[in-house]
């Protein structure tokens, strides 16, 4: 028996452990070269100043100094702050519309589409969209306003508005993103369950809070990850609506990287790269967060 | 015997080749990235390649045309990998990093040796320590584009000095107009007025100075600068919400009528004559005087350099001649080309009243000098930290203080 196993050959012995690295090894290749290794190029090229052509000079930790002087920074900190904070509003958002549209009569899946519908479009018209309905004359917003006697406003043209009329227009295709995720998660609640919660007398907010919101967990945990990115990675309604402006009030630390480094004006790639990683630590304490709590589930799930 | 002759025949074909390079028959690819892109400008590229192309029956001419604006910040990575022999850029500092790196060719000795006749006017704008790395193709004037029939309404005349600007704008805003329409989403537009508000209040040279990085934006001179750029906004002389238009949004305003002029370059007319007004109701002025110092006027200069990573060399420098000589430049820059100005002295301008306007004030009346316009003359960091602070200006002016600080500051840490 023991000199039939020798002749096995090597391959045919370990095949349990080759297949899965076999089948691994493209996307660890590739998930190396294009993340893994431009993450550690940021962080060196941080070090230096260097405009992407000439000489590079090491000037240590000098690029994060001016960081911590550099007011246009502190604005793009603070505004990242916001749509991380506002952002989250797409989730309870999302459920209501979802718990709204969660019924069976008549054209519901048109409704359902139609509120799908700006998830469809791309950021780019969105963000089109948005900066015609603001428009300080034309716009919608202003018609509006001046029906029920209220003055006009430019709130792309407002330093202290203009991020929030950004954020909200990101808010529209989130809540229809949030909305779909809860959608499906509806359909997997059990009617069983709600049955019993029913006979035990739960109505209204504690059946919601006690029997449905538990079964859609892993709807909002999605919702909430893909949120989160979502809000750091905002780049496109800022660069459509407002380029940063004005003077610099909307722009959050991606937009701000994309400035310095690579923008007409731009090209201070060390300088650049200390903001993008800045960005990368913020990202890593939810990325962090993320990979612990799905490593938690698996644990209690393999038990 | 039959041997010293086809020797004395290769001397004089060298010898000739040499002293009519022009003519000296061009072989193999000249590969050439254009970022002339819009309409006009990009069939006016092909007429000149496809034109260069029949001229030399050896030579095959290879042209990319990029977007113009995609183009800022591609030539780094076309002129490091697998360079093309001829490009389109910019004049003077905005050429800086290219030079620095080596990555432009150095074509003094076109200049000298009498390649390039005619153009002595223009050569300063191409110059970097004293060494030319290019040739510009077309340049625009700046100025005060104006409703004409509205004037004539209110009977207001072309002002030439700023307090006769100041009383026509008063009796403008009086009759329910702005007096300027501008866009400053995209900023530069802002860097445009800065210019001029400062090249009248100090002059060109002090202007060239804050370039420089030689003066400072908090001393008295740029102060000075900024007090008479308020009283326009005080009066409130230009649009409101500017700061959410860009540059053609801004257009409708004075095509409507509801602003009476425009500070611009000449690549505006063709817009607004599309937007249906005619001749007679729009026309031009030269930005009026401020201080009595010689004026100074802004004429951004469009270029073609060769890289220096060049394949085709030869043909590339052949190409640069044949762009800058008076025939090619009265034909590309005529009325119903780009509609701009040649930069050869011996080419025709423009049979245009707006073209044979700028040319005659760009080369009568510019005695302070020619600058090539906030975004090029200034360190591209600078400029932009600089125009961000101009657009706050135009709508906070009582941060003005903060504004100045904040420049002086990026001053001290850009020029080191």
């Amino acid at each position: 028996m023991a000199t039939k196993r020798a002749e096995m050959s090597w391959v045919r012995r370990n095949r349990m452990t080759l297949t899965p690295l076999l089948f691994l090894t493209p996307g660890i290749l590739f998930f190396t070269i294009y993340v893994i290794i431009p993450i550690l190029q940021s962080f060196n090229i941080s070090l230096y100043e260097w405009d992407g052509l000439g000489e590079a000079t090491f000037v240590g930790i000098g690029n994060y100094q001016e960081l911590m002087t550099d007011r246009a920074f502190e604005v793009s900190l603070w505004n990242n702050v916001k749509w991380l904070a506002l952002y989250l509003l797409a989730i309870p958002a999302g459920l209501l519309i979802a718990l709204f549209l969660n019924q069976t009569i008549v054209g519901i899946r048109l409704y359902k589409s139609l509120f799908f519908f700006p998830f469809v479009l791309s950021q780019v018209v969105v963000g089109l969209v948005f900066s015609w309905f603001y428009l300080p004359r034309e716009g919608l917003l202003n018609a509006v306003l001046g029906v029920v006697g209220l003055g006009p406003i430019n709130v792309l043209g407002d330093p202290t508005l203009a991020t929030y009329g950004i954020i909200a227009a990101g808010l529209w295709p989130q809540t229809a993103y949030c909305m779909i995720l809860y959608l499906t998660g509806l359909n997997a609640v059990d009617p069983e369950q709600i049955e019993a919660g029913r006979l035990d007398g739960a109505k209204r907010w504690r059946m919601l809070w006690h029997v449905i919101l538990p079964q859609l967990k892993p709807a909002t945990f999605i919702a909430f990850v893909v949120t989160i990115i979502g809000a750091l990675r905002s780049f496109d309604l800022i660069s459509i609506m407002t380029n940063g402006g004005p003077f610099g009030s909307t722009r959050v630390l991606s937009f701000y990287m994309f400035e310095k480094a690579l923008s007409e004006y731009g090209f201070r790639m060390g300088y650049g790269s200390a903001i993008s990683v800045v960005l990368f630590l913020i990202m890593l304490v939810f990325i962090g967060y993320f990979l612990w709590s799905m490593y938690q589930d698996e644990k209690a799930a393999r038990r | 015997m039959f041997h010293k002759v086809t020797k004395a025949a290769a001397a004089l074909a060298l010898t000739t080749g040499l002293v009519t390079p022009a003519m000296a028959e061009l072989s193999g690819t000249l590969r050439i990235i254009s970022d002339m892109s819009n309409p006009a400008p990009r069939a006016i590229m092909e007429g000149m390649a496809s034109d260069f192309d029949a001229m030399h029956p050896d030579l095959s001419v290879e042209l990319e045309v990029v977007d113009r604006e995609a183009w800022k910040s591609q030539i780094r990575n076309a002129l490091t990998a697998n360079p093309p022999d001829v490009v389109n850029w910019y004049a003077a500092n905005r050429m800086g990093p290219y030079v620095r790196a080596g990555l432009f060719e150095d074509i003094s000795d076109m200049y000298t040796n009498g390649d390039l006749q005619g153009l002595d006017s223009v050569k300063g704008a191409m110059t970097m320590d004293g060494k030319q790395y290019g040739v510009p193709y077309t340049y625009y004037q700046w100025g005060i584009y104006y409703r004409e029939d509205i004037f004539n309404e209110l009977g207001l005349t072309e002002p030439a000095t700023f307090d006769e600007e100041i009383a026509n704008c008063q009796k403008i805003v009086d009759s329910g107009r702005k007096c300027y329409t501008i866009g400053s989403k995209f900023l530069w537009t802002a860097g445009g007025w800065f210019d001029y508000m400062n090249m009248r209040t100090n002059g060109f040279d002090f202007h060239m100075k804050l370039a420089t990085g030689e003066a400072e934006w908090t001393s008295d001179e740029v102060r000075a600068t900024f007090a008479n750029w308020r009283k326009l906004i005080d009066m409130g002389a230009f649009i409101d919400d500017h700061q959410t238009y860009s540059w053609q949004e801004a257009l409708p305003f004075f095509v409507n009528g509801e602003a009476t002029a425009y500070l611009m370059g000449n690549f505006v007319v063709p817009h607004l004559r599309e937007a249906g007004l005619g001749d007679d109701q729009i026309d031009f002025y030269q930005f009026p005087k401020i201080a009595d110092v010689p004026m100074g006027e802004d004429a951004p200069t469009d270029t073609f350099h060769i890289a220096s990573n060049a394949q085709n060399k030869e043909a590339a420098r052949a190409f640069l001649q044949f762009v800058t000589s008076p025939d090619v430049q009265s034909k590309i820059n005529a009325a119903d080309g780009l509609g701009q100005l040649p930069v050869n002295a011996n080419a025709s301008v423009g049979d245009d009243e707006f073209l044979q306007q700028g040319f005659n004030m760009l080369s009568n009346n510019a005695t302070g000098g020619i600058a090539q316009f906030f975004d090029r003359d200034f360190p591209a960091e600078m400029a932009s930290i600089g125009m961000e602070g101009l657009q706050e200006f135009m709508v906070f002016p009582d941060n003005l203080e903060d504004i100045l600080n904040r420049l002086e500051s990026a001053r001290q840490r850009i020029y080191k």
